[in-house]
C-alpha cells in the first residue's frame, strides 16, 4: 500500500510479511487440486499407484490427454470425449450469443423505451434469476417433446437461452439504465428507429457489458450438467456430461490419469475464456456510466 | 401561418399536471424562450413540441401541419440538448451526418451539409475526432451543428449553455445570437438563467406551475411585469417588493405611505392613477422599484425633473466596477439601489436618492397581480 503514510518500523514490517505469508499459503491452498489435477494426469499408471499425490511425475506422458480425447470409454462408447467436446461447442455457441441479444434487447427496451409496467416486467424477470433448475425439469420435458425438440441440440439451446434471459438481461438492465436517455431521444429525432438506435448508439458502447454476459453465459453453459444430461440424446451430450460417464464406466481398471486429463479437457474453454477476458470481467462489472 | 402553433396542450401525470391548457404561437424567424424555475414545465413542453412524450390533451401545429401524434421525426424538428447527447461511437462527421443519413440524403450532399456547418460553427479541425475528445464548448458547437445541418422547422434548445462554465456561457450566448440573427431560424429556447433570455429572446414567456403567466417582448416582460412572480423573477439583482399603504383619491392623486421601523413614514405620489386603484385605497400594496429606478440626488438638476427625494442610512454599498449596489433600510425590509461609480456612499452614513416612479410598478398585496 504505497498510498498509505505509515512509518516503517519493524514491528510493522513484521506484520506485513506475516500478512503476505498467509495470503500466499491460502493461494497455494487453493491451487492444490489443479495441481494434483495436472500431475496426475501427466503420470504412467504405475507411479500413480506407487507413489504419493502430490509427487512430481518421473517420466512424463501425454497419452493419458490423448486417451481422454479420442479413445476412453464412456459408457458403452469407446471413442473418447472429443465429440462430446465439440458437441458443447455447438450448444454453448448459440446459445451464449442468442440469450446475449435477447437480454441485451431486454435491458435497452426496459431502459430507454419504458412503457407502463416497465419495472414491474424487469421485476418478475429476475425471478428467473433465482428459480431452481430441479423445478423445471419436468415441465420443460413436456414442453420440448410438444415442441419436437426432445433430445436434440436446439432443445438444449432453447432450455439455456430461455434460464439465461434472465441473468443477461439484469446485466444489460442496469448497464443501459445509466445510458443519458437524451442519447436516445437525440437519435430519435434525427429519424433512427428501435433497432437502428439499439444497432448504431447504443451497442457499440456496450463492450464492457458484453463481455460480462458472454463469460458469465459461457460459464453456465459449458458448466450446466442438469439439463445436459437431462435433455439432451446420445449423440448431443455436452462434454460434462460425457465426463460423469467416462469417470463412472465400471469395466477395466481404473485410470485416473486419464479421468483428470478429461476433467482438465472439460475445464480448459472456461478457463482460457477467464485468462483472456477476466480483467474486461471485472471491469465490466463495475462499469458505470457512459461518458459522451 | 405560424411556425409553431401551440393550442390549449394539457399533460398530466396521474393526479399531478404538469401543463395547464397551454397556448402560444410563434412565427417563422422568432426567437422564443421559454424561462421558469425548476418543475414549472417548460421541459414538459419543450418534449411534448419535440414529440418525446405524448400530450394529454391539446393541438400541436408545426408550419401549419398537425404533428399533435407525430413521431419526433416526422415532425421536421432538430433539438441541442442540455448534455449534448452527441453519440458516443461516433465521430465529429458521424454525429453531424448522422441525422441526414437517416432521412436518405445521398453521401455527397451529405459530406457538403456537414463541410457547411463544420464552417459555420468553426468545428472542420474536429470532424474526426470523438466526442470524448473535445471540451465542453466543442461538444456544444457539434450538438448545435447536429441541429443546423438538417435544416429543420423549427429548433428546441433545452438549457444548452448549463454545462459550460461562466465565461463561455456568454460566449457561446453571443453565438447563439449571431447564428439566429445570420440564419433567421425559428428557436424555441427553454432556460432557467433569466439573463439568457433577456438577451436572446425576441419574446420571452414566463412560466409558473404549468401556465404561461406572461408572453411578451424582453422590455416588455422587464418593464411591464402582470404580477409580483414575473417581476421577481426576471432581472438581477431582482425588483424590490416594499409593503405600502395605498392613500388620497383619483381627484387629488394617490399617494403610497411606507412605513420604515425608525425613521418617519415616506410618502410617494403615484403618478400613473388607474381605475383599479379606487377600490384599494386604505390597503395593503406593493410598490415595485427595480434597483436601477433609484438615483443619487444631483444639486445641479431640477428638483421637479429628478423623481421623488428619499434619504436613508446607507447598510452596505457594494462595489461592481460599473456602478455601486447599495442596500438601505426601506419599509420593512432593505432595498437594493443602483448607482453610478462615482457616488459617495458611506456604509452607515445618511445619503439623500431619488426614486423614479414613473417607472416603478404596483402590485396588489393580496393576490400579487399588477394594479398600475
Amino acid at each position: 500500500m504505497a498510498n498509505v503514510i505509515r512509518r516503517q518500523t519493524p514491528l510493522a514490517r513484521l506484520g506485513r510479511m506475516a500478512l503476505y505469508a498467509t495470503l500466499i499459503l491460502a493461494a497455494l491452498f487453493y491451487l492444490l487440486p489443479l495441481v494434483v489435477m495436472l500431475l496426475t494426469s501427466i503420470k504412467p499408471l504405475e507411479e500413480i499407484r506407487a507413489g504419493s499425490l502430490l509427487a512430481l511425475p518421473l517420466a512424463p506422458t501425454l497419452e493419458p490427454w490423448a486417451k481422454a480425447w479420442g479413445e476412453a470409454c464412456t459408457g458403452m462408447r469407446c471413442e473418447g470425449i472429443g465429440g462430446y467436446f465439440w458437441n458443447s461447442f455447438a450448444i454453448v455457441i448459440p446459445a451464449v450469443l442468442i440469450s446475449t441479444l435477447i437480454g441485451a434487447l431486454n435491458g435497452y427496451a426496459l431502459t430507454q423505451w419504458r412503457f407502463k409496467g416497465s419495472e414491474l416486467l424487469f421485476a418478475l424477470m429476475l425471478f428467473g434469476c433465482f428459480i431452481p433448475f430441479q423445478v423445471v425439469l419436468l415441465p420443460m420435458a413436456q414442453t420440448l417433446g410438444w415442441l419436437g425438440l426432445a433430445s436434440s441440440r436446439a432443445g438444449l439451446i432453447l432450455v439455456h437461452v430461455v434460464f439465461g434471459i434472465a441473468f443477461t438481461t439484469l446485466f444489460f438492465r442496469n448497464f443501459y439504465v445509466a445510458v443519458p436517455r437524451e442519447l436516445v431521444a437525440a437519435a430519435k429525432l434525427d429519424g433512427a428507429g428501435f433497432f437502428r438506435i439499439f444497432w448504431r448508439i447504443l451497442l457499440p458502447v456496450s463492450a464492457p457489458i458484453l463481455v460480462v454476459s458472454v463469460i458469465w453465459q459461457f460459464t453456465q453453459i459449458w458448466n450446466d450438467f442438469l439439463f445436459g444430461v437431462a435433455f439432451s440424446g446420445h449423440d448431443t451430450q455436452p462434454v460434462t456430461v460425457a465426463l460423469n460417464n467416462l469417470v463412472n464406466t465400471s469395466t477395466g481398471v481404473k485410470e485416473y490419469n486419464v479421468d483428470m486429463a478429461a476433467a482438465m479437457i472439460a475445464a480448459l474453454p472456461t478457463l482460457v475464456v477467464y485468462v483472456l477476458a477476466g480483467k474486461y470481467f471485472v471491469r465490466g462489472l463495475t462499469a458505470g456510466s457512459v461518458k459522451g | 401561418m405560424s411556425a409553431l402553433e401551440i393550442n390549449e396542450v394539457r399533460k398530466t401525470f396521474g393526479n399531478t399536471e404538469v401543463l395547464k391548457e397551454v397556448s402560444l404561437a410563434i412565427e417563422s424567424g422568432e426567437f422564443l424562450i421559454l424561462v421558469g424555475p425548476s418543475g414549472c414545465g417548460k421541459s414538459t413542453l419543450m418534449n411534448a413540441i419535440a414529440g418525446l412524450e405524448p400530450v394529454t390533451s391539446g393541438e400541436i401545429r408545426i408550419a401549419g401541419r398537425d404533428v399533435t401524434w407525430c413521431t419526433p421525426a416526422e415532425r421536421d424538428i432538430a433539438m441541442v440538448f442540455q448534455s449534448y447527447a452527441l453519440y458516443p461511437s461516433m465521430t465529429v462527421r458521424q454525429n453531424i451526418a448522422f441525422g441526414l443519413e437517416m432521412r436518405k440524403m445521398p453521401r455527397g450532399e451529405r459530406e457538403a451539409a456537414v463541410e457547411r456547418v463544420a464552417d459555420l460553427l468553426q468545428i472542420s479541425h474536429l470532424l474526426e475526432r470523438k466526442p470524448s475528445q473535445l471540451s465542453g464548448g466543442q461538444r456544444q458547437r457539434v450538438a448545435m451543428g447536429r441541429a443546423l445541418a438538417r435544416e429543420p422547422q423549427v429548433y428546441l434548445f433545452d438549457e444548452p449553455l448549463s454545462n459550460l462554465d461562466a465565461k463561455l456561457r456568454v460566449d457561446m450566448r453571443t453565438e447563439i445570437k449571431k447564428l439566429h440573427q445570420r440564419l433567421g431560424t425559428t428557436i424555441v429556447y427553454v432556460t432557467h438563467d433569466q439573463i439568457e433570455a433577456m438577451t436572446l429572446a425576441d419574446r420571452i414567456a414566463v412560466m409558473r406551475d404549468g401556465e404561461i403567466l406572461q408572453l411578451g417582448t424582453p422590455e416588455a416582460i422587464y418593464n411591464d411585469p402582470v404580477n409580483r412572480f414575473v417581476a421577481e423573477f426576471m432581472g438581477s439583482p431582482s425588483m424590490n417588493l416594499i409593503e405600502a399603504t395605498l392613500e388620497g383619491d383619483a381627484g387629488q392623486g394617490y399617494r403610497l405611505r411606507i412605513a420604515t421601523p425608525g425613521e418617519d413614514d415616506l410618502c410617494l405620489p403615484w403618478p400613473r392613477p388607474t381605475e383599479a386603484l379606487a377600490s384599494r385605497v386604505g390597503q395593503r400594496v406593493l410598490l415595485g422599484l427595480r434597483p436601477e429606478h433609484f438615483a443619487e440626488h444631483d444639486a445641479r438638476l431640477d428638483e421637479a425633473a429628478q423623481g421623488a427625494p428619499f434619504s436613508a442610512r446607507v447598510s452596505v454599498a457594494e462595489p461592481t466596477g460599473a456602478d455601486i449596489l447599495l442596500r438601505l433600510p426601506l419599509g420593512t425590509g432593505e432595498v437594493t439601489a443602483r448607482v453610478g461609480p462615482r457616488c459617495p456612499a458611506v456604509p452607515g452614513e445618511r445619503l439623500a436618492l431619488r426614486i423614479d416612479l414613473e417607472r416603478a410598478v404596483l402590485f396588489d398585496g393580496e393576490s400579487e397581480q399588477r394594479l398600475a
